[in-house]
């Protein structure tokens, strides 16, 4: 530089040209493989660790880890009736019902009252409905919050974990998950 | 027929864009007279691209349903001010928003350049035209904005709530002013590449240009950050979000350029290099507009992901960029380089800025992107974040800010004199802040305690270029860098305080509790329901006292309904000396709040600072172009005088 100027080789001239390259190369690549951005539950795969749960309102059967090693599969749903996103997946629940699937419920910080009125407004598609009072259930099976549902086997192994509500659209998906849990 | 007469203009816009473009080819292969028409032209072509844009403002003002635009993005219930900045807070708007920009910029280039050759402005205007075509494709092709919606809905979905807010009706349309405004710096460049016309003057037509569009990026991305600061509940001011990133990574390639076209201005030196960053500066903006547009980055502006759309724009991309740099790698060899300059010199020393800033560029170009090669290379999913970029970037960020203290005192060509001894007071200032921090909060991370000494030093270093001659009779360009400089300083000083002082607190309360953050007790008084024109909130009501001063804060946290989302309305209390910032969260089952409380001295000096920054550009700004029509009507006069 002392006493004379800045000149650019060829291969810096050219080397702007070269990063540009690279870069589009790796910008084609994510656009031609979008990203999966569902975070897979580590759970998927084991066994349900195991709970026994109080009944959640009277004359409803409660729910422990014993009653989903049944031989059949179920889908444990995790609500509670002061969730606004519940209300519009207990009815998707209850479409799902109507196709044979055996649901059961968790229902996490919530009253008999408030459950009841909850399940006499909206329907209420479970089998039976275990009360989780202090959310100590639902944090073992790795839920941090409602709702959220869990395909389960017969031999009461989590094969699936579902964030969020279940909307129409995933009816299919969650009938073929419960189809090879089987 | 509001939008029809929106969706001609912007077709008709289209094809002058062609035209113009053809025009240029024209020019350079034979010197055609009919070329002078592209002026013309450029003008008709950004009154129409502004008509459309208009006639986006009035459908979205209006609530018309009936377009599929403002159906997704508005609802009748909205405020005014919210419908009509509803019209760029979504994907086509922003579209129509950018090549609006691009066209009236191409407009007042075709009006105003009058320093360049008459060859090398043709060959931009050609370049800005073929530009503008591209987003026009874009737009009409993939992002039609006035599409219909048969038959109109009686209510629209609403806008993000997020995005209701002050700052959304100033933040964007600054940004993009400043992304565009450098598109005028790249035609330019690649006009005088083509004509081979690389010199002084040329460094002279594009300063103004990139001095504004520096200017607006530096606003909005200081507005921006504020934004992100109150509206997300976070209580930080910069979170290396892509999104973040992507606008400034362009202002780190604009403020080299604005260093380096001083060289080829004053001196035509530095040819070959400013070239490349003018390419390099509007070519940073069209992957920051490709990255927030395409969705292909996760971040919390949380945008759609549209793999058609991403293709066509990654097509844009690659074909300007490539294009330009393939001229640039070809015809740059031919640069005969300027006047030469000596290792200690003022040359030396913008040349030593440009490098730390293109370091720091690469740095955070690196960061930004190095999960997605990570992951095309490995399979393997991993995300870049603060820690990395405080570590890299602060340093070299902080080294840089010590270097701006020298720089301006170095004399053009050679300096023979001992600059460093005018630097003994700063570096005395600078020595005795690290001594305080050093006595007073030995605690602290080393970044900050090292950030305060550098504020200081600079502070005073900023000035001196003032020192030593009548600073009312120093150009304003002058007053500009010193502003700007010390801005720096200020802007230094508040984030270091933030980050060595801030006390956070995060609590459940009770109403009656009483908690203390830094000097403050703050006490939860009540909690209430309240409600606007579009949201219902709970507020909290807090009384804070330190020592005799009382404040009340009442952060909120609203539901919206349409759509449905809850957001944290921070409230916050600005003092001298920093600000309390509160949010109120959820109900705990036993009945009390969350609350989070923060103590953060000095915390508004940031945004003080990249005010300042800002401010310096405009001083600039202005004294260029007061001395361009001052010597404009001086030649008139003399030609008057002469020939009168």
């Amino acid at each position: 530089m002392a006493n004379g100027t800045l000149r650019m080789t060829r291969a810096v001239r050219f080397a702007p040209l070269a990063l540009l390259l690279l870069i589009i190369a790796a910008l084609v690549w994510r656009l031609a493989t979008p990203a999966d951005t569902n975070v897979h539950s580590t759970l998927e795969g084991k066994a349900v660790p195991g709970f026994d749960l109080g009944e959640a309102l009277p004359g409803k059967p409660a729910l422990s880890s014993a009653d989903l090693a049944s031989g059949q599969p179920h889908l444990v749903n995790i609500f509670a009736s002061w969730c606004v996103p519940c209300v519009t997946e207990v009815k998707v629940l209850e479409a799902l019902r109507e196709r044979g699937v055996r649901i059961d419920g968790i229902a996490v910080r919530d009253r008999p009252e408030d459950l009841a009125e909850f399940l006499a407004l909206n329907g209420d598609p479970y089998e039976r409905i275990g009360s989780d009072e202090r959310s100590q259930v639902q944090i073992s099976l790795g839920s941090s919050g409602v709702p959220e549902s869990f395909v389960v086997d017969g031999k009461g192994v989590i094969r699936y974990q579902h964030i969020g509500a279940i909307e129409h659209s995933d009816v299919p998906m969650i009938l073929a998950k419960l189809e090879q849990a089987r | 027929m509001i939008a029809e007469t929106g969706l001609a203009a912007l077709w008709l816009a289209a094809g002058l864009a062609a035209l113009q473009f053809l025009l240029m080819i024209l020019a350079l292969r034979s010197g055609a007279e009919v070329a002078r028409a592209m002026r013309s032209i450029a003008l008709v072509q950004g009154v129409l691209t502004l008509v459309a844009f208009v006639m986006l403002l009035v459908v979205f003002a209006r609530s018309d349903m009936s377009v599929a635009l403002v159906f997704e993005n508005s609802s009748v219930v909205k405020p005014f001010i919210y419908k009509v900045a509803g019209a760029w807070g979504n994907h086509e708007g922003s579209m129509l928003m950018w090549v609006t920009i691009l066209a009236v910029a191409g407009a007042f280039l075709a009006v105003l350049a009058h320093r360049t050759g008459e060859r090398t402005l043709l060959a931009a205007l050609g370049a800005q035209a073929l530009l503008a075509l591209g987003f026009y494709a874009f737009l009409l092709f993939a992002s039609n904005p006035f599409a219909r919606l048969w038959p109109p809905p009686p209510d629209g979905q609403g806008l993000n709530p997020l995005l209701q807010d002050p700052g959304l009706a100033f933040h964007p349309p600054t940004l993009y002013l400043g992304y565009v405004g450098l598109s005028v710096a790249f035609s330019l460049a690649v006009g005088a590449l083509l004509t081979g016309e690389v010199d002084s003057r040329l460094g002279r037509a594009m300063r103004p240009w990139v001095l504004g569009a520096w200017l607006l990026l530096t606003l909005g991305i200081t507005a921006g950050s504020y934004w992100a600061y109150y509206e997300l509940g976070w209580g930080g001011y910069w979170f290396w979000d892509p999104v973040e990133n992507a606008s400034l990574m362009p202002w780190l390639a604009a403020t080299a350029l604005l260093h380096s076209i001083n060289v080829l201005a004053a001196r035509g030196a530095l040819k070959a290099w400013t070239m490349m960053l003018a390419v390099i500066a509007f070519s940073m903006s069209m992957v920051g507009t490709f990255l927030v547009r395409s969705g292909i980055l996760t971040s919390v502006h949380a945008f759609a992901i549209d793999p058609e759309r991403g293709t066509f724009l990654l097509a844009l991309l690659a074909i300007y960029v490539g294009a330009a740099f393939v001229l640039f790698a070809v015809r740059g060899a031919n640069l005969k380089e300027g006047a030469p300059f000596e290792l200690v010199s003022r040359e030396s020393g913008l040349v030593i800025n440009n490098l730390f800033l293109t370091v720091i560029l690469g740095v955070v170009f690196v960061g930004t992107l190095y999960p997605l090669f990570a992951e095309a290379v490995s399979g393997e999913k991993m995300s870049v974040g603060t820690p990395y970029f405080n570590a890299v970037a602060g340093p070299l960020a902080l080294l840089l800010a010590a270097l701006v203290g020298v720089g301006p005192l170095l004399a053009w060509r050679r300096e023979r004199r001992p600059v460093l001894k005018k630097l003994t007071v700063p570096a005395l200032l600078g020595a005795t802040a690290l001594a305080i921090t050093i006595i007073l909060a030995p605690q602290i991370h080393i970044l900050p305690r090292l950030g305060f000494a550098v504020a200081a030093y600079l502070a005073a270093a900023s000035i001196l270029p003032l020192i030593g001659r009548n600073p009312l009779r120093a150009p304003l360009a002058t007053w500009g860098m010193v502003v700007a400089h010390f801005g720096i300083a200020v802007a230094l000083t508040g984030m270091a305080a933030n980050s060595a002082f801030t006390t956070e607190r995060l609590a459940i309360a009770n109403p009656g509790d009483v908690l203390s953050v830094g000097p403050w007790q703050v006490q939860l008084e009540s909690v209430t329901p309240a409600a606007g024109k579009n949201w219902t909130a709970i507020q909290a009501q807090l009384r804070a006292t330190r020592g005799s001063g009382i404040v009340t804060l009442a952060p909120q946290m609203r539901y919206f309904s349409d759509p449905p989302m809850e957001t944290n309305e921070s409230a916050i209390a600005s003092f001298w000396n920093g600000q309390l910032y509160t949010v109120v969260g959820r109900q705990d089952v036993s009945g009390a709040w969350q609350l989070r409380l923060w103590w953060k001295p000095f915390v508004t000096l940031i945004w003080a600072g990249g005010g300042l920054i800002a401010l310096g550009g405009a001083l600039a700004l202005f004294g260029r172009i007061w001395m361009l029509f001052r010597r404009r009507s001086r030649a008139a006069e003399w030609r008057t005088e002469r020939y009168a």
